[in-house]
């Protein structure tokens, strides 16, 4: 599979990660080298193969659907560029 | 080189037993030491006050009766791992400045059984690496050089700091984190023991996350009995990682017996590569040698699939990273960027900013792999490999107990090799990878020098939770190795 500009782009903004237009040609080159590389899986025949899961056999634990945790916005906040009242703060989003 | 910090942990252990020595004077000396040898970059933060408070509150302890596995014994945290109120960087640009506000589960046991924290050691950004020549810090030096050669060479990574501090005396012991092979590879080029355990056997709640299915906490030291000791205290189920296993942790220690007769180790013929030096092949054949005049059998074993690992590998990490990696967003931790814009821009000038070229990279690879369209071309064969690969370990376990195999393809590499060529620094994790897809516990032993004088180490893989064969067997291949050879740079 070869990556072109065009799709850089595309799974730039999918990922929300700005590349700079001068870094975009020499990443499709080596995008597409690393999936031409991750390619030869397709030589594989993978019929009836379940895909794994997990990678250790065991059940996933169940507890009681209950608060167990919290009450302290201000030490989950601590950690934030900006904060107010508690809370984390962005640029404006509505008008 | 002080006396103290030539020590293994275990020796150190002892004469804090004996009282023939104090915590703090085993952490002044360390001290002292990671100071002497910040040439290499081996930490990204020193913690020398804390250490000392916690080596006075240790001595104190001890004087009480109290003392735990790792009481008062100095080691350096991999900053990968959250500590609270300490820096916590995962050697990225986009967490400057994180604090946590709550400790790892690892860490905390540690701290619990005693230890004393004498840094942050430095990684590749986001564990994504195998030089450490990612890290936002710098690259790390390997304290060793080759024979008339002082080019500075690479400690391998991602666990690289906790490699290189280990090997140049200016910790006791490390800890690492390994997605494909982050504790064993850096292990093998700085000639010191590394060991992965079974997924699950550690919590991986407070690490910082890159391929869930995969990262898993273990023990850097000097020599075997060291990391047995070390995981005895780091392992332990943790409701807070649903993957934690819930089965009681062995004294690991106690599996060295040294006895090994009878045991069956395999030999997997899949991991003869094209290209591999003659003398880790060589080594490779001492090994085998080694473990049979110690009265092992040693069989040869077929794992078909080995070659699909690494592009499975990197199918899913990447496509896991991708994923674990949306939180850094600027709006939570460390920088941000492009705050006069909309939301998007800000989060596309942070990322943008924040995450450098490896990192990006694969966060790009992960997400087009998961896009629309080509999930189930890449990412559910890349699932379905996977299982055909752990099959391949399931199958060879009916005959074996244990496997023997190469560290790494290569001895360590100088700083700035390998890197305009992603696909050659992912090669240097193709004995490694196979059992990190497959869940299952390894250990890299140094066994040897390279003709110019680098270490090579050779790799041990165990069954599921059967962490006490591969340190029974491990044991033993150190024994007859007998590596006793030293860096050309001891923090001195």
């Amino acid at each position: 599979m070869s990556v072109d500009k065009d799709t850089v782009a595309k799974i730039a903004r999918l990922a929300r990660v700005r590349v700079d237009e001068s870094h975009k040609e020499s990443l499709a080159k080596e995008l597409s080298n690393i999936l031409g590389w991750i390619e030869q899986l397709s030589e594989l025949d993978t019929e009836g193969v379940e895909p794994m899961t997990s990678v250790v056999s065991m059940k996933l634990p169940l507890r009681d659907d209950a608060v167990t945790d919290g009450g302290y916005p201000n030490k989950v906040t601590a950690n934030a560029p900006e904060g107010a009242h508690g809370f984390f703060a962005v640029p404006k989003v509505v008008e | 080189m002080s006396d103290l910090t030539n020590l293994t942990l275990a020796e150190a252990r002892d004469l804090l037993a004996k009282g023939e020595t104090s915590s703090k004077e085993l952490t002044e000396a360390h001290i002292a030491a990671m100071e002497k040898a910040r040439s290499l970059n081996a930490f990204i933060t020193e913690t020398p006050e804390k250490a000392l408070a916690m080596a006075e509150a240790s001595d104190k302890r001890r004087k009480g009766g109290e003392a735990g596995v790792l009481e008062g014994l100095p080691i350096g945290m991999k900053d990968l791992f959250c500590t609270e109120g300490v820096l916590t960087t995962a050697a990225s640009h986009i967490l400057d400045g994180f604090h946590p506000t709550y400790e790892s589960t690892v860490s905390q046991n540690m701290w619990n059984a005693g230890a004393v924290l004498l840094g942050k050691t430095n990684l590749d950004e986001f564990a994504m690496g195998s030089s450490n020549m990612t890290s936002h810090y710098g690259g790390v030096e390997n304290p060793w050089r080759k024979t008339g050669d002082n080019r500075p060479l690479v400690p391998g990574g991602s666990s690289g700091g906790s490699a290189s501090a280990v090997a140049a005396r200016c910790a006791l012991g490390a800890t690492g984190t390994d997605t494909g092979g982050s504790i064993r590879q850096p292990a093998a080029f700085c000639g010191i023991v590394g060991m992965k355990p079974t997924y699950g056997r550690c919590s991986r709640w407070g690490i910082v996350a890159f391929a869930s299915s995969l990262d898993q906490a273990g023990p850097m030291g000097r020599s075997v009995r060291d990391t047995a000791i070390m995981l005895e205290a780091m392992a332990g189920y943790d409701p807070k990682d649903s993957t934690s296993v819930n089965a009681p942790v062995p004294n690991y220690e106690a599996a060295l017996t040294g006895d090994i007769k009878g045991m069956k180790i395999g030999i997997p013929k899949e991991y003869r590569i094209d290209g591999m030096p003659a003398e880790i092949d060589q080594l490779w054949l001492q090994g085998i040698k080694w473990l049979e005049e110690a009265g092992a059998e040693v069989v040869e074993i077929s794992l078909p699939h080995t070659h699909y690992a690494l592009p499975t590998y990197y199918i899913i990490a990447p496509a896991e990273a991708s994923s674990n990696l949306a939180r850094y967003d600027g709006v939570r931790y460390g920088l941000r960027e492009g705050a006069d814009g909309s939301l998007d821009e800000m989060y596309e000038a942070t990322r943008g900013k924040g995450f450098g070229m490896e990192v990006q990279r694969r966060i790009l690879i992960g997400t087009y792999v998961l896009s629309a369209g080509y999930y189930d071309a890449y990412y559910n064969k890349a699932r379905k490999v996977r299982s055909l690969i752990a099959r391949d370990f399931a199958q060879a376990y009916e005959k074996v107990d244990a496997i023997l195999t190469p560290s790494a393809p290569s001895a360590a590499f100088a700083m700035g090799e390998n890197m305009d060529d992603p696909i050659a620094m992912y090669m240097m994790d193709v004995f490694t990878v196979p059992a990190s897809l497959a869940g299952l516990p390894g250990i890299s032993i140094p066994a040897g020098l390279t003709q110019d004088g680098l270490p090579l180490g050779l790799q041990l893989l165990g069954k599921a939770f059967d962490e006490e064969s591969l340190f029974k067997v491990a044991g033993v291949l150190e024994e007859a190795a007998g590596f006793d050879a030293t860096p050309a740079f001891l923090a001195a």
